[in-house]
């Protein structure tokens, strides 16, 4: 028993610390970037360089000047250096002419696809899933387009969303998150380079699942992602978000902005599986992601949040739904790995102002190595949300006696008739487990992997069948190590 | 008698400065010193401030006080019926001798902190250890400018029958009051006390009291706080409790009244085997706002806490709770339980409930839970069943809820007391 101990605590300890990113490789094509700094005239330059409609300058030059205003707030459970947002470059797209044929794109940029494990021509094949790839904040090819178009789902990058649809544009961006919402919401509002765009029509469910894939890749260019995704009255989507990066030296910034609309009756389900590189195993390097994600839910819709985090060196992610409408229902389900010097800090928000709405948040915190990771999260029930309902679960798991998990639940109720609950366990895979399995004949790494599994089950299993394969497969590199 | 107004932290300072502690020895006239450079550099928490992100002081800070003696009152009201205990009257910060009735009890020194100021060694040892360390500007008022107290110090090996019961009184108006007290469990030792909090005639007044608290190894020490101040009045409450090796320590928070309540309660746990037990009930009315703000802050292994605190809200009183565990790395084994159970009873009660968890050592089970909602329906269904009203029903379900938490008291006539208290506001 004592030696099967010393190998669940030291073997596996050390088995994450040589553990690898898997993902790192930086594809060599040519980038036209702007120098970097930042100042009013980038801004101008970036939505010159785009060609965008007055009214979209004025609203990145507003957001710049409430950006210069504000300051880095301090309240998350992470440190890291002040980022030198002098020293980035904002805008970065490949040089190449990208309005091409699937046939022409340059074949190194194939490669990488490949090597992300998502080639165009098999994820058509197979999935049928259509994607957006996004690298270094152009959109490069947009599949099932046509398809897509013959039930008037919108898809496309957010570029193009503002020269086709200004109007939808209009009237949705910086709705749920505004410009000044915080530090790196403005920050984004003011620079953001490129991202997606989706709308789906009254009445519409969207036949396959929608996805992007960002990839930051030009070193030294923080990426300022956009989505904005509207459900129509009536209609259903479900939204898949991936990201991985190069393995790089140098910290990069990655502030996105995410919002959705989800209109009376509609359903909007986002997955996100996000590895980038967290750093070496001395905490060097790594990505910072911080990200505003927000959805707003009208009558009787429905916005269900998963997430899968796996990767960054620093991560600071709230995705939340604003419980609007009467009968709203917000969904959170989150799995959240840090190893070796990874922090993270991510929860949710729900906020009830709607009659009978009703909220769930389950949130798996594993931590490993060196690492911290919290859950931070909002249970807000106002006044005239009756009936407000609300369960809350948020488990740790410690593996190791360096790491660290905390839970900050803040839980703000104004209404009688709320039904709160909110319950958090921490603890570590007990040896009586361990030992059960070993019993049966599964070694301890596996059992170990068993166990991590199962203890992930209730998040994994919301996720769409393309996703979760990944997913578990992230798991693996994050925790399973190289023996077995 | 000096006037003070606390919307400016200087004006305030300024004020309380002519409070004249020169007869006292040096070393405390220091320690004096010492709190008030510390003041300097601290100031009046706004909303901003997480740790009072739910409590503005506006109500409290926006007033001329005054320091005065207080006149002659009478506390019969204030004891607790076929309680056999030791009475120690404070009023509005001082040491009131003629009210106390203090009998000799073996092993056990009672002082006024002043008086032990001037002749115990022990409380040199201990006061201002616990409390210089957090710089908490009403923490650092009181250590400033405290005025008297009470000291009761535990030998070693004593184990004290009778509970000591104190009464601090706040009286008058626009009364400042800063009493500080300081509670010493040597080794083995076993001591019982009862701090009742109460405003006699007069409103608004304010009372910053500190006690500290130190528990001994394979000492027991119980600490049972019970705030019922009617009409206007405010408390700012802070126990620092310091706890040796297989030390057990409890506390029971009862907040039956009081227009504006903050506890705030830190344990440090800095040693082996030790056991805590915090429990509370706060029952919110009128326009009552009751904060509770806990630490255990676990730094050693193969210790036990316990966190219970349960709140029934009522009219448009507001509560807060904040519980805070911190498991340092080397604090293995370590089991610490938290829960926070809560009930509106109405749709302008308010309840901000935050449980915190800060995890740094893995071999740990740790768990906390919080609710908020409204009884049982189908409880309430089964008791008008058999012939049980629908109002006695709700009320029996209330007081059920509110018992729940005081199984740790562990003094008779005091459960009695506080029994009897839930059930004349609840029951039927």
């Amino acid at each position: 028993m004592k030696k099967v101990k010393a190998y669940t605590e030291e073997e596996l300890e050390k088995n994450l610390e040589n553990q690898e990113y898997k993902y790192g490789f930086t594809t060599d094509i040519e980038s036209e970037v702007i120098p970097v700094g930042l100042n009013e005239d980038v801004v101008r330059l970036i939505s010159s360089k785009k060609n965008e409609p007055t009214w979209l300058l004025d609203f990145r030059l507003k957001a710049f000047a409430q950006w210069q205003k504000m300051t880095e707030k301090d309240w998350a459970h992470v440190n890291y250096p002040e980022v030198d947002f002098q020293a980035i470059s904002y805008y970065a797209a490949p040089k190449e002419n990208v309005e091409v044929d699937w046939d022409d794109v340059d074949p190194e940029l194939k490669a990488t696809m490949d090597k992300l494990g998502i080639s165009m021509d098999e994820q058509k094949a197979l999935s049928g899933v259509a994607v957006d790839f996004v690298m270094d904040s152009v959109s490069v090819k947009t599949s099932f387009k046509e398809k897509l178009a013959e039930l008037g789902i919108i898809f496309c990058s957010f570029s193009e969303a503002v020269q086709d649809h200004p109007d939808l544009v209009k009237q949705y961006l910086g709705s749920v998150v505004p410009a000044t919402d915080n530090f790196y919401a403005a920050l984004n509002s003011a620079v953001f380079s490129d991202g997606s765009f989706c709308y789906i029509p009254k009445g519409v469910r969207c036949p396959m699942e929608l996805s992007t894939y960002f990839r930051i890749n030009e070193a030294n260019t923080g990426q300022f992602e956009r989505t904005l995704l509207i459900a129509d009255e009536g209609s259903y989507v479900s939204y898949l978000e991936g990201c991985t990066a190069p393995q790089r030296d140098e910290n990069q910034l990655h502030a996105a902005v995410v919002e959705l609309i989800s209109l009376d009756n509609a359903e909007i389900k986002y997955s996100t599986v996000q590895n980038w590189y967290p750093g070496d195993k001395d905490g060097k390097g790594g990505i910072y992601n911080f990200v505003t994600k927000r959805g707003i839910c009208h009558t009787n819709s429905k916005i269900s949040w998963t997430q899968v985090e796996t990767g960054s060196a620093v991560t600071w992610k709230y995705p939340s739904c604003i419980l609007k409408g009467d009968n709203a229902i917000g969904e959170f389900f989150s799995v959240a790995v840090t190893n070796n010097h990874q922090q993270a800090d991510t929860g949710t928000k729900m906020i009830h102002l709607g009659k009978n709405t009703k909220s769930t948040v389950i949130s798996k915190g594993i931590s490993a190595g060196f690492s911290n990771n919290s859950y931070r999260g909002l249970i807000q029930v106002n006044k005239n949300a009756k009936n407000a309902r609300n369960f809350t679960q948020c488990d740790s798991l410690l593996m190791g006696d360096k790491c660290g998990a905390h839970t900050f639940p803040y839980i703000e109720t104004k209404n009688s008739t709320a039904k709160i609950e909110h319950e958090a366990t921490t603890s570590k895979i007990g040896e009586d487990q361990i030992f059960y399995c070993n019993q049966r004949g599964i070694d301890t790494e596996k059992a170990i992997n068993l166990i991590v599994n199962g203890y992930c089950r209730d998040v994994l299993n919301k996720l769409p069948m393309e996703f979760a394969v990944e997913a578990q497969k992230l798991l693996e590199i994050s925790l399973e190590g190289s023996v077995g | 008698m000096t006037t003070t107004t606390l919307t400016k932290k200087d004006i305030l300072l300024e004020s309380l400065g002519q409070l004249n502690f020169t007869n006292e020895p040096d070393f405390y006239q220091d320690l004096r010193q010492q709190a008030l450079a510390e003041i300097e550099n601290l100031e009046l928490p706004t909303s901003k401030t997480e740790y009072w992100k739910y409590t503005r002081l506006g109500k409290i800070v926006n007033k001329t006080y005054q320091v005065t003696s207080g006149i002659e009152i009478n506390i019969d009201q204030h004891l607790i019926p076929a309680l056999d205990a030791n009475i120690i009257v404070l009023i509005n910060g001082l040491f009131n001798k003629s009210l106390s009735n203090i009998q000799e009890q073996e092993g056990v020194k009672v002082l006024s902190l002043s008086d032990g100021k001037e002749r115990g060694v022990v409380i040199r040892d201990h006061f201002n250890k616990y409390t210089s360390t957090k710089s908490e500007l009403f923490l650092a008022l009181n250590n400033a400018y405290h005025t008297d107290g009470v000291c009761i110090h535990a030998e070693k090996n004593s184990i004290v029958e009778k509970p000591y019961h104190i009464i601090n009184v706040t009286t008058g108006n626009q009364t400042i009051s800063q009493s500080r007290n300081l509670f010493i469990g040597e080794t083995n030792s076993s001591v019982k006390i009862i701090e009742s909090f109460v405003n006699i005639e007069g409103s608004e007044n304010f009372i910053n009291n500190v006690s500290e608290i130190y528990v001994g190894e394979n000492a027991q020490l119980e600490y049972n706080k019970i705030q019922n101040k009617e009409d206007e009045s405010y408390q700012i409450s802070t126990e620092q409790v310091y706890q040796k090796a297989n030390s057990n320590f409890t506390i029971n928070t009862i907040t039956l009244d009081g227009t504006f309540v903050r506890n705030n309660l830190n344990i440090e746990v800095d040693a082996e085997g030790c056991e805590t037990n915090l429990n509370g009930i706060y029952l919110g009315k009128d326009s009552n706002h009751i904060d509770n703000h806990t630490i255990v802050d676990h730094l050693k292994p193969n210790c036990n806490s316990n966190e219970v605190y349960k709140g029934i809200l009522d009219n448009n009183s507001v509560g807060v709770f904040n519980g805070k565990v911190f498991v340092r790395p080397d604090a293995q084994k370590t089991n610490a339980f938290q829960q926070n159970n809560n009930i509106l009873l109405t749709d302008d009660a308010v309840i901000n409930s935050k449980p915190e968890l800060e995890i740094y050592a893995d071999d740990v089970k740790c768990s906390h839970g919080s609710t908020i909602g409204q009884l049982d329906d189908e409880a309430i269904f089964y008791l008008q069943a058999r012939g049980v009203g629908k109002r006695s029903a709700i009320n029996m379900m209330i007081t059920a809820f509110a018992k729940d938490a005081l199984g740790r008291i562990s003094i008779e006539a005091l459960k009695e007391y506080v029994d009897n208290k839930i059930e004349t506001r609840f029951g039927n």
